[in-house]
């Protein structure tokens, strides 16, 4: 009998330390970021950083060739946004767009075979042109969030036609007639990381102009206005960024004091750079051409496919892991010189529109100084 | 010798049907059927019945069974009548309250008017319950302890959802109805008004959660310890030398230096159980009433500790300075 006990003790305690420990073999290599016992560190799973590594590799830079020599705006029409390369790297950067953005279609993608390179006859070919303007936009003019590293078509792209991970406005769930819907409450959402937090935290923010700010930064109440329901959307956007970079809440914030500056990495103010950037592509480069996107890159609600963290990102906590792909390919470093822009989507400053209707209340949507 | 000892008893009380003291003029409020349950035997008592649930146990159990199924229903509409859906979905599922635009006005049913009516079914039915608490306590002859503490979970649950959303102007302020959603708020409350851990009532209530906890494990470690003395007939033992009760308590002596009597244990344990809701109930009261952010609150108040700066140059709001 008493065998009999210590045997069955012994083998609920090898299978209770089997359970506990076996959750995620092997154990997370940890990394502190912050001051010690504030658990500010970033967690890594072994076994999944190598496909992390393989999946963002960047691909093999085409030979460089010379700026001198004639301009391609001078030898070739209706050139827009790259008048100003020389022809030889004019050719080499459509050679590279094609090998990342139509490495099967090739060139027939943007240009219709038979017809002058000049025709603006596919949407593709438009739409190209206002990505190169958008790419070189964010490189020239948001240093504060892209860095040295900069960005590519590639950096989005990774030889698909349309980047893996984008957005459109979200509809709520097929319901009942009449029945009312708050936009959260759905399982098995991505844009909601999994969880019944609201399912579009993407429109208020990386759209219109909502101030993702929950806290109020008095100790009593002194007019700051957020309801919890903003607060949810907020929470459901920083799941975004956290599952969009791989990263968990501490990254950026020290999470006793969410809302602190002072207690935050700088990689919070880069975020934060990273969202008003976001917000002037969406509105400035990709809401425009809606007018010409063909119904099957639109989304349900008829608007484009827009960027998020996770376009760039993918996973990584800087794109492609920080590679510099930017120095292969400097002309997409800066706008073309004044002159040659045209398209009014770059002309003016990019104001993130106006949008009557929201989801949010007003006192987040609002002005809210802080 | 078998002993008699609850969960896995090798010995079963077979007794016949006992109806249980008289009550007299209110005796009709007493279900008349008595079944006895071999495996409920095994557990507590093995007589199931009579039941008194009286006119206010009939009401409650009206009012909360109308609240349970409209929430039902409404989650059951939220995808569109799809029973696969509506199982898969249940833990995402909610009926929410308003959308703050309404305020504290009445909302259309569709749009929060459902979570109001819900809310007063569900409160109908709590009180009723309460009330009911103290009817059978009183014809039983018994003092209203029971009362008082499931009033204390009742006045959590009533600031939870009425009285603090009342003084905040909003019943968006309230916790929905559903699983994952609840607890969704529960985060998004807690990041709203700067991190609740800072909530010295909160810090009181978890102190008195914990420690229920711990109260319960000793006693009842306790109580299963002396069993074999008797320390289930408690009541025989306590002025006696050499009882249960007192080898019970000379344990924690021992162990301690203090014990708590037979009857102040169940004093304590009700006070701590008690005070968690109460001071839960207190702190989630003040905030946003009379605090806006607990973090920044502790810190005005030296409970924070100040950590050396993360980086060289200091991370500063990109929005001070007119940044748009």
């Amino acid at each position: 009998m008493k065998a009999f006990t210590m045997k069955r003790f012994a083998s609920v305690l090898v299978l209770g330390t089997a359970l506990m420990t076996g959750c995620e073999a092997p154990p997370p290599e940890s990394v502190q970021r912050g001051y010690r016992g504030t658990g500010m560190e970033a967690l890594y799973n072994p076994d999944t950083l190598q496909e992390l590594v393989n999946a963002n590799q960047v691909p093999a830079a085409i030979p460089a060739v010379s700026s001198e020599g004639p301009k391609a705006g001078d030898i070739y029409q209706n050139v827009e946004v790259l008048g100003h390369l020389s022809v030889g790297e004019f050719t080499r950067l459509m050679a590279a767009i094609t090998q990342w953005v139509s490495p099967d279609q090739g060139c027939n993608y943007c240009h219709v075979a038979g017809e002058g390179f000049e025709a603006d006859t596919l949407y593709t070919k438009k739409v190209a042109r206002v990505m190169i303007a958008m790419t070189q936009n964010a490189n020239e003019n948001w240093g504060a969030h892209v860095g040295g590293a900069g960005v590519t078509c590639y950096t989005c792209h990774r030889g698909n036609n349309v980047p893996e991970q984008v957005w459109t406005i979200g509809v709520p769930p097929r319901r009942a007639e009449n029945m009312g819907h708050m936009m959260q409450n759905v399982a098995h959402q991505e844009s909601s990381v999994y969880t019944s937090l609201p399912i579009d935290p993407f429109t208020p923010y990386l759209l219109e102009d909502g101030v993702a700010r929950a806290q109020g930064d008095t100790a009593l109440p002194q007019g700051h206005e957020a309801s919890i329901q903003s607060t949810e959307h907020i929470y459901s956007l920083m799941m975004h960024y956290s599952d969009a970079l791989g990263v968990n809440c501490t990254h950026c914030h020290n999470s006793r004091a969410f809302g602190s500056w002072e207690e935050s990495n700088s990689e919070r103010v880069q975020a934060w750079h990273g969202q008003q950037m976001v917000k002037e592509m969406n509105n400035a480069y990709i809401n425009p051409t809606n007018d010409w996107l063909p119904a099957h890159r639109q989304g349900p609600l008829g608007d484009a496919q827009k960027v998020n963290c996770a376009t760039c990102h993918q996973g990584a906590y800087q794109p492609l892991l920080g590679a510099n792909m930017l120095a292969d390919y400097p002309n997409l470093g800066a706008l073309a010189p004044e002159p040659e822009a045209a398209p009014a989507a770059m002309e003016e400053t990019p104001a993130p529109m106006e949008m009557e209707t929201s989801s949010l209340d007003q006192g987040v949507m609002g002005g809210e100084a802080n | 010798m078998r002993e008699y000892q609850n969960i896995f008893t090798q010995v079963q009380v077979a007794a016949p049907d006992y109806p249980g003291v008289p009550i007299g003029d209110e005796e009709y409020n007493r279900t008349s059927g008595i079944i006895h349950n071999h495996w409920l035997g095994k557990l507590g008592d093995a007589q199931i019945g009579p039941i008194y649930l009286g006119t206010l146990g009939v009401f409650a159990l009206i009012a909360g069974a109308l609240a349970f199924f409209i929430i039902g229903m409404n989650m059951f509409a939220s995808v569109n009548w799809d029973p696969v859906q509506f199982v898969r979905q249940l833990f995402w599922l909610a009926l929410e309250p308003p959308p703050p635009e309404y305020g504290l006005t009445i909302p259309p049913l569709n749009d929060g008017g459902w979570w109001l009516i819900v809310g007063a079914l569900l409160t109908l039915s709590i009180m009723l319950w309460w009330a009911r608490t103290f009817r059978i306590s009183r014809n039983l002859g018994m003092s209203n302890y029971l009362a008082w503490a499931f009033g204390a979970a009742i006045l959590l649950y009533l600031v939870l959802g009425f009285i603090r959303p009342i003084l905040m102007g909003s019943w968006a302020e309230a916790v929905p109805f559903g699983v994952f959603p609840h607890l969704d708020w529960t985060a998004a409350f807690s990041l709203r008004y700067g991190n609740l851990f800072y909530n010295p009532f909160h810090m009181l209530s978890i102190a008195f959660l914990y420690g229920s906890a711990v109260l319960f494990a000793m006693h009842g470690a306790t109580i299963l310890a002396t069993s074999r003395y008797g320390a289930d007939r408690e009541i025989d033992q306590i002025t006696d030398r050499g009882t249960a009760a007192e080898r019970g308590a000379l344990f924690w002596r021992w162990c301690m230096g203090f014990n708590a009597s037979m009857e102040s244990i169940h004093r304590w344990g009700w006070w701590f159980a008690v005070l968690t809701v109460l001071t839960g109930a207190i702190g989630i009261l003040l905030t946003g009433t009379v605090v806006e952010n607990w973090y920044l609150w502790g810190m005005k108040h030296g409970i924070v500790p100040a950590y050396p700066p993360i980086e060289a140059t200091p991370v500063i709001d990109p929005m001070i300075g007119g940044a748009q």
